[in-house]
């Protein structure tokens, strides 16, 4: 396959290889100060802070709502702001907007794509996001008008080179952040579909984001296949942290400088695919890929209870904006609420 | 960019990871102390050896680990489905009993982590053994599949007839015990791995392969300046003690637990279970009183305060007391610049400008010099972050200074007061009696209107 090398060709080889190792050396050394750095910090560990924590009781939560519709796999849901409407998308193509409470289907739109990986509402619950294999994330604002075709008035936002697997407005209607494939996340302004930041550092693709407002300016976390967790400025577009972790790909990622806590039990076989806090950060719930949802409690570590219901893999989980129910979205096509 | 790392075997490193935690519970199941206890079950006439029953299986497992028979009966189903144990009678249903049923481990030769992906040529043979012996008893997924494979290893298939008779004489010289074992093991086994139909990724993995490595050796460098650069960053950031984020998310928890619905409940009560929205409409954006909790709430933080709608607008009216609300209006104002729209940014910039920052300005806001010299210097270039350290200097001033007196002072005490704690209402005592779920109007409607009336005036 190679021809034999030519006198100068091999003393670049070597000067290369030269560089990569001096290179490499510099690396590992400052790793190895930045470990010692952590380690002068890390004095407790989370179970020892909780220890004077009362315990939890039993915790009875059960199906409220099933939302029965989609004609296959749901890959992701989103809710509203006004707590009870929620946005699901399946792999059928279809983007359903429920109002959970009372189950009804308000609003549904036929993507061009199937596999819709990512959905989301916007804050002010006139539109929603979505996007998938197609590569891009479209905005449809949502007409009441029963006659409107929702299709008819879609906005292209975001642009990637591979699939879109998560999708989030940031503070307004205004702004999407987009999480691809192709390895990379992006800010978009919706209106002119104009790429505002993109954020590069993940060495395979990116599956999750989620936002964690501060008050100096906004931040957001994306989990990848490359078993890390970047922790981004969305102004500046840098990495500011990074989490290396896990035995196997990042699939959610919701918020220190080193796993704090690793929540699981002998006798959970199965991975999670979808994870969301309560609202005091006390429980954490985890969907899982055999069919269950378990809730832990943070703070102990311990497992508070598993909950049965679908019939198939748990897709994606969230809790609602008031912390009173979460949605889950499953493989065996519904959506079911808990409370 | 998807590069795929595939196991021994040909599974992913998680479905691997799966089956070597299913594995453990299997090996901590067949201890010879503490496993479970086999004994000979009877198949009609036939004395299978080594075996248990269902309602063992589901009794190991509550009390080994310590769960509920619903949770054993599902972890016990996925070792079923997965081939770890198989049921002796009626095969074909993979399912966990929790009677008198009895069913056998798949010895270890058989695990699907351990076997190669199953070839064409062994479910051939298997096939064809099939159909030597029980004559036209095959399925009708099996029929379709032996003709394709007939079809497809048709050059081969003189090996596969020879193969298949070889060992079915080979196993009628088993016991007859042994042998429906051997059998039930190998018919489990089919069952869940059939070999599905596939092109051969072989040769397309050895080419990417070849060219990743060639592109792997340039990647490497620029990989590696990249690690060194975050790694400097990284040193030199602010590091902040294990105990002191851990005990403060332990406060936050805290703090926040009467606030959380599914740890607290909430007042009246949980429109999800007792159908009743009335929590919902006790707490909208805009209400003419607000409820206990929520004005606590505004004072966990000065973000709490500003991301309530009311909150800042109760705030607003204390400043106003102090004339000192220009601060809030500007801070406003820069959040919009921040999230709005692309096209809108210059306009509202040079709204702020005129109305916070020009010399003065009706509403002009105290910052200080350097960063008013630094912030007139980039409104020549308006960008969305050009307001941004005005905004945060605003911000902790009044974080620091009116927030705090704010709280103390009797515009918030009597709010405290007034606010309303909802009486507990607890589930209607007939379960059967479903409330009438109401609908709501839908965000969307609200902007509808509001336009058309816009458009109207």
């Amino acid at each position: 396959m190679r021809s034999p090398p030519i006198p100068e060709m091999a003393t670049q080889e070597v000067q290369l290889s030269e560089t990569l190792a001096h290179l490499k050396t510099e690396s590992d050394t400052l790793k190895g100060k930045l470990e010692e750095e952590r380690a002068k910090l890390h004095d407790v560990e989370l179970h020892q802070v909780a220890e004077k924590v009362e315990g939890l009781g039993q915790f009875v939560m059960k199906t409220r709502r099933t939302l029965k519709g989609h004609g296959n796999k749901v890959l992701c849901m989103d809710w509203c702001k006004d707590k009870r409407r929620i946005v699901s998308s399946s792999q059928d193509g279809k983007v359903i907007v429920w109002d959970a409470f009372t189950t009804n289907k308000e609003h549904a739109v036929t993507m061009p794509c199937t596999w819709v990986m990512a959905c989301a509402y916007a804050p002010s619950g006139c539109a929603v996001a979505c996007g998938g294999l197609d590569n891009k994330c479209s905005v449809y604002p949502l007409s009441l008008d029963k006659n409107e075709n929702l299709a008819a008035k879609k906005k292209s936002v975001a642009m990637h080179t591979n699939y879109l697997s998560a999708c989030s407005f940031t503070n307004s209607d205004m702004q999407i952040l987009t999480s691809s494939g192709d390895g990379t996340c992006a800010l978009w302004d919706v209106e002119s579909g104009q790429l505002l930041q993109s954020f590069h550092g993940h060495a395979a693709d990116v599956l999750c984001l989620d936002l964690a407002p501060s008050e100096t300016g906004n931040t957001f976390v994306s989990g990848g296949c490359d078993k890390k967790a970047n922790v981004w400025d969305m102004r500046s577009g840098q990495c500011i942290q990074s989490f290396e972790t896990h035995e196997s790909d990042i699939n959610n990622s919701s918020e220190a400088d080193r796993e704090v806590a690793i929540y699981s039990k002998e006798s959970i076989i199965f991975g999670v695919s979808s994870v969301d806090f309560s609202l005091s950060g006390r429980l954490l719930f985890g969907g899982y890929n055999d069919y269950t949802i378990n809730v832990w409690d943070v703070l102990k570590g311990t497992r508070v209870s598993i909950l049965f219901g679908h019939e198939n893999r748990v897709s994606t989980l969230r809790v609602s904006p008031d912390g009173t129910a979460f949605c889950t979205g499953s493989w065996d096509h519904t959506l079911r609420t808990w409370a | 960019m998807t590069i795929n790392t595939l196991a021994k075997g040909g599974w992913h490193r998680d479905q691997m990871a799966c089956f070597r935690k299913m594995e453990k519970v299997i090996v901590a199941m067949q201890d010879p102390d503490m496993g479970m206890k086999m004994r000979n079950q009877r198949l009609l006439i036939t004395v299978i050896p080594h075996a248990m029953t269902g309602r063992d299986v589901i009794n190991w497992l509550m009390q080994k680990y310590n769960m509920c028979e619903e949770e054993a009966l599902h972890l016990g189903g996925m070792l079923v489905r997965y081939g770890y144990i198989y049921p002796l009678k009626e095969p074909r249903s993979l399912v966990l009993r929790a009677d008198e049923s009895p069913y056998r481990f798949q010895t270890p030769y058989f695990w699907t982590s351990t076997r190669w992906p199953a070839t064409e040529l062994d479910y051939a043979i298997y096939l064809a053994k099939k159909n030597i012996r029980k004559q036209g008893e095959l399925m009708e997924y099996e029929k379709e599949r032996y003709s394709v494979l007939h079809k497809r290893i048709n050059h081969t298939w003189d090996f596969v007839v020879m193969q298949a008779r070889e060992q079915l004489r080979a196993s009628k010289q088993r016991r007859k015990a042994d042998r429906i074992v051997l059998e039930c093991q190998e018919q489990a086994y089919w069952l869940i791995n059939r070999p599905p139909v596939s092109l051969t990724l072989s040769t397309f993995r050895i080419y990417f392969i070849a060219h990743f490595v060639c592109v792997c050796v340039c990647v490497c460098t620029f990989c590696l300046c990249l690690q060194i650069e975050f790694c400097r960053r990284a040193l030199g950031r602010n590091r902040v003690k294990s105990s002191i984020c851990l005990e403060g998310f332990v406060k936050y928890s805290e703090q926040y637990l009467s606030h959380d619905p599914i740890m607290q409940g909430c007042l009246p009560s949980n429109p999800w279970i007792s159908d009743d929205t009335a929590h919902w409409t006790m707490n909208t954006e805009v209400v003419p009183i607000p409820s206990r909790l929520r004005v606590e709430r505004w004072s966990f933080s000065f973000m709490e305060l500003l991301n309530d709608a009311m909150g800042r607008r109760e705030f607003m009216t204390y400043l106003e007391k102090e004339f000192s609300a220009e601060n809030l209006c500007f801070w406003q104002a820069c959040e919009d610049i921040r999230h709005g729209e692309n096209s809108r940014i210059v306009e509202k910039v040079e709204e702020v400008y005129k109305n916070f920052l020009a010399p003065g300005a009706a509403r002009w806001v105290n910052i200080d010099s350097k960063t008013m010299d630094k912030t007139l210097k980039g409104i020549q270039h308006p960008h969305r972050f050009v307001m941004d350290d005005a905004q945060m200097h605003i911000y902790f001033l009044m974080k620091k200074d009116s927030f705090p007196r704010y709280l103390k002072s009797d515009l918030y005490k009597n709010m405290l007061a007034k606010a309303i704690v909802p009486q507990e209402v607890k589930k209607s005592v007939f379960p059967f009696m479903r409330r009438q779920r109401h609908s709501s109007p839908s965000p969307a409607q609200a902007v509808a209107q509001a336009s058309e009336e816009e458009g109207r005036a």
